[in-house]
Formats: structure tokens, C-alpha cells, sequence
């Protein structure tokens, strides 16, 4: 369990290219945080060094738990979501055999997945084959296992783009009670959350 | 800025290679003319005759052909465990020169073998694990060009050197294995053709000349490395 | 465990999911077994000769060809990304993915070499050999060629530039399955090779996974 996420002094370079560095800044406990910045300012590239996918070129990323600092690969494997533009759907999948798997995959229980399929509205493209769901509902389907198997942080990266008005009001709901319950969201965006949050600019 | 430095920082290796590398090339060529001087001032062999000369080409680039994986393999652990960049550059500098040198040894024992045994090519355990180790040069170079982002090429191919690390001694022993299953068809008796003791000089020159060849021509190709490297760093840095 | 079952029922689903990985594989192998009289000469002398050895050959080929897409999928979806972040380590999501690949490809192409090999004319006494070298040596294949695949990943070229990699990898597993069959038909001693054949089945399962979780990583970041 995840409480506090501290960055410090971080840096990232991609191929020749330093995207940022002296970065710092922390997220604790139902807290929610922005990221906004123009294009390839690196903010896709801090969500995966977050992850673990990056290694950063300079400085340290570390996980608090309720007992202190914590082990990063535990803390990732079990501790944080990531969201980004790609959904890991399969296309010639059954939608609800995909969403199962994920949501499995992450440790999911029976309830969560209840949970989701209520909250998400997942029941009506069930037996659909994945690449017969427009954009918005294969999002839906993929920010599930979010709602399925409860992890304490939440990378996301444009999660609202391709929901409509309906499905983005309801997702921010799903932030906000996540934020409740001690959740901390840490969003890619260009597009305002329909949340409050604190906001970072990122290669300003 | 301090890290665009830190991305390619060899200096010392720059220093220390513009004088080497330029002493070691120099000194093959000496090495080179002094064996081929002793080389030909051998006897022929009372078996192969003239031939034997042949060897002197041939063994120095088997060796040195060998010796280029273990600098692959040595470089490409260093490049994955400490992420040194020079290691990368290194690496990715050796497999070429291998590979030259092994294909040079396949092309070289090919001549030898046609006044030896009467074949171009005979599928005896040594050559036949000596060409998979030149697929492995292959295989390698093939996977490094492949990929875009240099740091990625230079991992993978580095993850690619290690498994082949592991595996020629595999394949080296299999190969000897699958040989002894066809008893009548091989060519060496245990151990190879004796040499006699006069052949040995040469043949030790020569070996010390290809070995300051590869050196020489190895820092040369690390240092073009890393200025293309730092080219492409000033290049990008242009644009912001 | 709970993680590796529910990955490797996933693997499973996809691999005989629509597209029939495995019938393609054993169609390619048909395609080649077919053509090597062809191209040899259709002489029964001259064909029982080469037939436990191009058989077993056109194994390697088969289960080489059919493993070339087992990350790239993901890789490209973004489920590789899901993948590792699960509850085990990329090890073992690596390694059940070669597993469900053996399950689904590797003993189907397994069952149907002995079948090839006895119709190119090999003898009906070297059918069951055949068959538990296919088996373990059709392992030492997934885990060998899972390397190839993985590192590939990212790259411009797929399938040539996997067989390149991989395809001196076998050279080991190649030879002691070969050689094992052949030792029978002539009579010699074949279980130091079908031995040889298993170690090396075993030795790529166990290091296999550490180079494609490595790859893999490489790939991601």
C-alpha cells in the first residue's frame, strides 16, 4: 500500500535529449496531481519512470508506505495502475475476456469486478469483440480493472480523451472516491480533470 | 547541461588511444613484416610443402577471431551491468572486426584445406563451430542495425552477446560430439596437424601482429564512436 | 501461482483463438515436408536417408517461424506494459508465455514429426524416438526461440532478423535430437543424445526467461 510517492531531483533523457531535470515533488495520500506541459515535454516519460519502465538519468523516485519507505519492485507490482494511450486490449478478443484478464491479472476479487462492470457500465459490450468498440468504450473497458483490483496509485495518461461527457463525469467520480479512500492520481493531461487537483508543468 | 556531459565523457580513453592506437598499428606492421620475413625463410613442410605458409594468415586471424567474441562478450557485460557508455561504443566497435577476422579465418582455412584435403570446405567440428561463431558476429550486427534507438540496439545486441557467450561453448561441444558420431568421415587426427618447431616463430609473429592490428584498429573505430556520438548529441542539442 | 494460471489460460486462449496458430504451424510443416522430395528426388533410398533428420529440421523451422509474434503482440498493444506490472516478475510472465506456446504449438508440430518423418520414408521403428525428441527438444525451441522474439522487439525487421538470432542457438538442440535418431537408426547407443537433447531443454528453461525478461525490459523503457 502506497502512501506517499517522493520525487527528487529527477531527470530524464531520452536518447540525446534531456526532457527535464531538478524535478521534485510529492504526492500523498488523496491527493490528485495534473501534469500539463506541450508535447514531448516528457510527461508520458515521468509516468513510466514512476512505473519503472524508465530508469532516470539522475535522481530518485521513492514509495512510502504506512510503515516507511518501500521495496520499489513491491511497490509497483502490486501497489500502482498504469493507464496510458494504449489499452492492451486484443482486437479478436472477447471484450469481457479481456477485461477479465486484466482485472485478473492486477488481483482482482469477484466483488471488484462486480464493481466495475456496474460502475463502468460494462455489461452492454460484454460479448462484443474488442475491435468492434469505438474509442470511448474500449477506454472504459481497459480503466476497469482500475475499479476491479483497488492499487493505491494511478498513472494515467489522457485518460478522459476519448470518453464522452456521460462517461467522463462518472469516471471523475470514480477518481474522487478513489481519492477518498486514500487513493493518489497522478494524470498526463491537456484537458482539465473533472476533479480538483494540484497541477505540475512539466519542461516549462 | 551536466548531463548531456555525462552521456559521453571518455576523455581519457581519447587521450590515452591517440597515442596508442597509432604505436600498436605501427607495430603490426613491423610484427607483420618481420613474420612474413621469417615465413618465408622456413623450409617447406616434408608433408604439405609450400602450404604450410598458409597457416600463418590463417591461425593468427582464428584466434584473433576468437579473442574479438570474448571482447564483444566482456564489453557487452559491462555495458549491461554498468551502463557504461564506453562500454557500449566498444561493443558495438568489436563486432565488425570479428566477424572480419573470422570470415577471414573461414576464407584463409578455406585455401588451406582445398592443397590439404582436396575439399574447399569439409564439415569437420572445428570449422563448423568456427562458421556458427561468425553467424553469431552475424546475428548480432544484424540485431544492433536493426533497432532505431541506439541505447535499446546497444542493450539488446549487448543481451544477444552474453546468450551467444553462453551458448558457443554448447555449441562447440555439441559440435565435436556430433563429429565423433561419424568416425570414418573425419579429417584431424587428435590434435591437429603437428607443426614442427621451426613454424613457430613465424607463427607467433604473425599472431602478435594481427592481435596489435585488431587493437589498433579497434580504439580507432571506439574513438570514431564516440565523435559520431557526440555529433549526434550537438546535433539534437542544436535543435532545442 | 494465481497469477501464472490465469496468464497462461489467457496465452492458451489466444494461441487457439481465431487464426489457428497451431494449424498453421503444422501446415508449414506439411508445406516443407512436401516439398523436400522436390527437391531431393522422390527415390526412396535417397529420401529414407535424409528423412529423420529433415524432419526434425523442419521442427526447428516450424516452431521457430510460429513463436516470432509471442511478444510482439503485446509489445505493440500496450499489454506488455500490464504484463510488468502484474503480480510476478517478468521471468516467470516470459517463461509461461514460452510454456503456453509449447503447450499450443510445440506438441502439436511434435505429434505430427514422427508422422512426417515415417511418410518421407524413415523407418516405422524410429517413430516413437522421434516423438519424445520432438516433445523435449520442442521445449529447448520455446525457450531458445522466446529469446529471439524477445529481442527483436522494437526493432524494423521481424521474422528474418529472429531467425538469424536464433537459428545458430539451435545449432546444439539440432544436433543431439539429429543425432539421438540417427544413432538408432544405425543402430548405436541413442540415449546419450536424447540425453544431451533434455539437458539442454532444461538448461534453456532455466536461463531462457532471465535473457527475455531482460529483453523485454530493454523494450519498454
Amino acid at each position: 500500500m502506497i502512501r506517499e510517492v517522493q520525487i527528487e531531483n529527477l531527470a530524464i533523457v531520452r536518447g540525446d535529449r534531456l526532457l527535464f531535470e531538478g524535478l521534485n515533488f510529492s504526492l500523498k495520500a488523496g491527493q490528485a496531481m495534473s501534469l500539463t506541459g506541450r508535447n514531448g515535454a516528457g510527461k508520458t516519460s515521468l509516468l513510466r519512470a514512476i512505473a519503472g519502465f524508465l530508469r532516470p538519468a539522475e535522481g530518485e523516485i521513492r514509495f512510502q508506505g504506512p510503515h516507511g519507505l518501500l521495496e520499489a519492485e513491491d511497490a509497483r507490482s502490486g501497489g500502482l495502475h498504469m493507464a496510458g494511450h494504449q489499452d492492451g486490449l486484443k482486437s479478436n478478443r472477447l471484450a469481457q475476456d479481456e477485461f477479465l484478464f486484466q482485472a485478473r491479472w492486477t488481483g482482482a476479487t469477484d466483488a471488484g469486478v462486480a464493481k466495475a462492470r456496474e460502475a463502468l457500465d460494462l455489461d452492454v459490450i460484454a460479448d462484443l469483440e474488442v475491435r468492434k468498440l469505438s474509442a470511448g468504450q474500449r477506454r472504459r473497458l481497459s480503466l476497469g480493472r482500475l475499479i476491479a483490483s483497488p492499487r493505491s496509485l494511478w498513472l494515467l495518461d489522457e485518460p478522459l480523451a476519448p470518453l464522452d461527457a456521460a462517461h467522463r463525469a462518472a469516471f471523475g467520480l470514480m477518481m474522487s472516491a478513489h481519492l477518498a479512500s486514500g487513493g493518489m492520481i497522478l494524470a498526463a493531461v491537456h484537458d482539465p480533470l473533472p476533479i480538483g487537483t494540484l497541477s505540475l508543468e512539466i519542461g516549462g | 547541461m551536466g548531463i548531456i556531459t555525462a552521456l559521453a565523457n571518455p576523455q581519457r580513453f581519447l587521450a590515452f588511444s591517440g597515442w596508442a592506437a597509432p604505436v600498436l598499428g605501427a607495430a603490426a606492421v613491423a610484427l607483420a613484416l618481420a613474420g612474413l620475413w621469417t615465413g618465408f625463410a622456413v623450409p617447406d613442410d616434408y608433408q604439405q610443402g609450400a602450404t604450410i605458409r598458409i597457416m600463418f594468415i590463417h591461425l593468427p586471424a582464428v584466434f584473433t577471431g576468437m579473442m574479438a567474441y570474448g571482447c564483444l562478450a566482456g564489453s557487452a557485460f559491462f555495458g549491461l551491468v554498468f551502463r557504461h557508455n564506453l562500454a557500449d561504443a566498444a561493443a558495438r566497435a568489436v563486432a565488425p572486426l570479428g566477424a572480419a577476422f573470422t570470415f577471414l579465418g573461414l576464407v584463409t582455412g578455406s585455401f588451406w584445406g582445398r592443397p590439404m584435403w582436396g575439399a574447399w570446405w569439409v564439415w569437420d567440428a572445428r570449422l563448423t563451430s568456427f562458421l556458427v561463431l561468425f553467424l553469431f558476429y552475424v546475428g548480432y550486427m544484424a540485431l544492433q542495425a536493426a533497432i532505431d534507438d541506439e541505447a535499446k540496439a546497444a542493450r539488446a545486441a549487448g543481451i544477444l552477446a552474453l546468450v551467444g557467450a553462453v551458448n558457443l561453448p554448447i555449441v562447440h561441444y555439441s559440435v565435436v560430439w556430433w563429429n565423433s558420431l561419424h568416425q570414418g568421415e573425419t579429417i584431424f587426427a587428435k590434435g591437429g596437424p603437428k607443426a614442427s618447431v621451426v613454424y613457430l616463430w613465424p607463427l607467433a609473429l604473425m599472431s602478435f601482429s594481427y592481435f596489435t592490428a585488431f587493437g589498433a584498429l579497434w580504439m580507432a573505430r571506439v574513438r570514431a564512436e564516440i565523435w559520431r556520438r557526440r555529433a549526434g548529441a550537438l546535433a539534437v542539442q542544436g535543435t532545442r | 501461482m494465481k497469477g501464472f494460471w490465469v496468464l497462461l489460460r489467457r496465452e492458451l486462449a489466444m494461441a487457439w483463438g481465431r487464426g489457428g496458430g497451431p494449424i498453421v504451424a503444422v501446415a508449414f510443416y506439411a508445406c516443407v515436408a512436401t516439398l523436400l522430395p522436390l527437391a531431393a528426388g522422390a527415390s526412396p533410398a535417397r529420401l529414407a536417408a535424409v528423412a529423420p533428420g529433415s524432419a526434425w529440421l523442419a521442427l526447428a523451422l516450424a516452431s521457430l517461424l510460429s513463436l516470432e509474434r509471442l511478444f510482439e503482440r503485446d509489445y505493440e498493444d500496450g499489454a506488455l506494459d500490464q504484463l510488468a506490472l502484474g503480480p510476478v516478475p517478468l521471468e516467470i510472465v516470459s517463461a509461461t508465455k514460452c510454456l503456453a506456446q509449447w503447450i499450443s504449438t510445440g506438441l502439436p508440430l511434435a505429434l505430427f514429426t514422427p508422422l512426417a518423418a515415417t511418410a518421407l520414408g524413415a523407418d516405422i521403428k524410429l517413430a516413437p524416438l522421434t516423438l519424445a525428441c520432438a516433445v523435449l527438444g520442442g521445449l529447448g525451441f520455446a525457450f531458445v526461440g522466446g529469446i529471439g522474439a524477445a529481442l527483436s522487439l522494437g526493432s524494423r525487421r521481424g521474422g528474418v532478423l529472429i531467425a538469424v538470432i536464433v537459428l545458430p542457438l539451435f545449432a546444439p538442440p539440432v544436433i543431439f535430437g539429429g543425432g539421438a535418431i540417427e544413432a538408432l537408426a544405425t543402430g548405436l547407443n541413442w540415449t546419450p543424445g536424447f540425453g544431451l537433447l533434455g539437458a539442454y531443454s532444461l538448461a534453456a528453461m532455466a536461463l531462457g526467461p532471465f535473457a527475455m525478461a531482460a529483453a523485454c525490459r530493454n523494450a519498454l523503457s
